[in-house]
């Protein structure tokens, strides 16, 4: 690699269900402006862009071209990157491999979503096959649902085990200023709310929100002088599997993209036991059964030992290995962002820059992105400049 | 900042045009239309490289990039591996229209393929509907078939898994 390279800033806007008051370009400018502002850097110094966001959600593509004006892109090179729910991840990977390539310093990452501009559900299924996968696809909450059912008649995990994912993250998300959803939750709360596609209640899943997120990488030799405490690239793994729904996951070996990303990614990073080497996570996790069956492909706990790990509170702010101090995706999901959202809080709890969120000491720090047909990247965060 | 309280002074636009697109079914997703309206029978295609077979049949097996050729006869019916009853309501792209709810959206393994078919299954109560289960497809009349997955009305469950 010719070069390594850091995270030293980020920006996010105050994410909201429904944002009248801004257009698309003018709520990406406001999460630009914040991640300018915390590396004190000026839109001209910034050396590339990349851009991301839902094809067909707002029904506008070259999102590259026509935001410029609220990127920063004018007269720089600027590309966009989409790929569905790891959108926001893939932007954060290529920003970096800009980065590493060694042809440019300082390269600013964006992913943002006005999911209040179009029936989210009706664009997701336009992201399925036309002649095959569209007839009965009903977006993304009946295709984890599947993955759900085998996952409770494989383990015996039940409703309440799940609901304990969201009471978590629910909760965690009153400390985050810039979170969507901010009111406390219980298990009986998820328990009564609505069924939507068996087994996911509303409160088992994630939230439509309209909101942007911005990260600056930055390379080695310029890094510390933007950031005191920088987030540095210690790993990154990307692993898609098939665009056919039925294909994409092997139920009875759990979520394949996921598991060999972070082996990969581990592996590069010298990690061999991820719940005790790594100090926070923060996990696409966008319903409350993937914070089961998600870490034990991540490899925190063993296959079938999620509920437990979970209600024994290893996840939880002060337990073994935090997951979403940030709230996570279930409190908060614009969905363009949420992936690089992963990224951005992962660095934060590096930079120490965490506020009431923050967990004591990061040196090592997990963030994933989920989208797509089961699709997965992971990227590992240090205090250390590998 | 905005609050939710200053909507009747922003504005909202609404376009609801509608844009036709006209998407090619290829060779062997044509047959299987075919298969299904002359013979009412399914056909999967086995990957030359690993052996797997696939159902609808395509050209390339993803994980070995081989080109497949091998059409097989499969039975039309298969075990539930994965299922959702969708209770919430939303646009279907193909139709402008609510679709109609609850439906079950079902992952099927058809007997003697390797990959999983999705469908619908004509089983909306929870507690009728297993992982497990077998189901067998029912299809429309052949007058009525018109190269659609709707050929295919939907599975209906066979028997008790356990």
């Amino acid at each position: 690699m010719a070069q390594r390279v850091a995270i030293v800033g980020t920006g996010q806007t105050d994410h909201r269900s429904h944002r009248p008051d801004v257009s698309q370009r003018e709520m990406i400018h406001e999460a630009v402006l914040r991640a300018l502002a915390d590396c004190r850097l000026s839109i001209g110094e910034i050396d590339a862009i990349v851009i991301g966001n839902m094809d067909h959600f707002e029904s506008i593509n070259y999102v590259d071209t026509w935001s410029v004006e609220g990127s920063g892109g004018v007269m720089k090179p600027i590309m966009k990157v989409t790929t569905g729910g790891t959108t926001g991840t893939s932007v954060a990977v290529a920003a970096y491999y800009h980065v590493a390539s060694g042809l440019f310093d300082k390269v600013l990452a964006i992913g943002w979503e006005k999911n209040s501009e179009s029936d989210t559900t009706a664009a997701i299924i336009t992201c399925s096959d036309p002649i095959w996968d569209r007839f009965s696809y009903s977006g993304a909450i009946p295709s984890l649902a599947t993955e759900a059912s085998a996952y409770m008649k494989q383990y015996g995990a039940t409703q309440e085990d799940a609901a304990r994912v969201a009471v978590r993250d629910r909760n965690n998300a009153l400390n985050n200023p810039h979170a969507h959803l901010r009111r406390p939750i219980t298990v009986a709360d998820v328990m009564s709310s609505p069924m939507l596609a068996y087994p996911i209640k509303l409160l088992d899943v994630c939230p439509r929100t309209d909101g942007a997120c911005a990260v600056v990488f930055a390379a080695a030799n310029i890094a510390r002088k933007m950031c005191p405490r920088p987030a540095w690239i210690k790993a990154c793994s990307v692993r898609h599997t098939y665009t056919w729904f039925g294909d994409s996951t092997d139920y009875t070996s759990g979520l394949v993209s996921l598991k060999r990303a972070a082996q990969e990614a581990f592996q590069t990073a010298g990690i061999r036991n991820p719940a005790e080497e790594l100090d926070v996570a923060e996990l696409y996790l966008p319903y409350t059964y993937a914070g089961l069956k998600w870490i034990e492909d991540l490899g925190f706990c063993g296959p079938g030992e999620g509920a437990r790990f979970v209600a024994d509170g290893h996840t939880d702010m002060n337990g073994k290995i935090p997951v979403n101090p940030s709230g996570g995706v279930i409190s908060t999901n614009c969905i363009g962002a949420t992936a690089l959202l992963r990224v951005a809080e992962a660095a934060i709890q590096i930079m120490g820059k965490g506020g009431k969120r923050q967990v004591p000491d990061v040196r090592q720090a997990l963030a994933t992105g989920f989208g797509g047909c089961f699709w997965s990247d992971v990227m590992i965060l240090s205090a250390h400049r590998p | 900042m905005n609050t939710e309280r200053d909507y009747s002074r922003l504005l909202t636009q609404t376009f609801d045009t509608p844009m036709p697109y006209e998407w090619s079914v290829g060779v062997h997703g044509s047959r299987f239309f075919r298969e299904i309206k002359t013979h009412q029978r399914f056909i999967g295609i086995r990957c030359p490289e690993c052996g797997k077979v696939y159902v609808p049949p395509r050209r390339v097996c993803g994980p070995c990039f081989r080109e497949m050729r091998e059409l097989v006869v499969l039975p039309n019916q298969g075990t539930i591996r994965a299922y959702s009853i969708v209770n919430y309501p939303f646009i279907d792209p193909d139709t402008g229209q609510q679709r109609p709810i609850p439906y079950t959206y079902g992952y099927i393994q058809i007997e003697g393929a390797d990959n999983i078919f999705s469908h619908i299954i004509d089983e909306t109560d929870v507690a009728n509907i297993e992982v497990g289960m077998k189901v067998r497809a029912v299809f429309k009349a052949a007058a009525d078939m018109r190269g659609h997955m709707s050929d295919i009305v939907h599975f209906e469950i066979l028997e008790n898994a356990s």
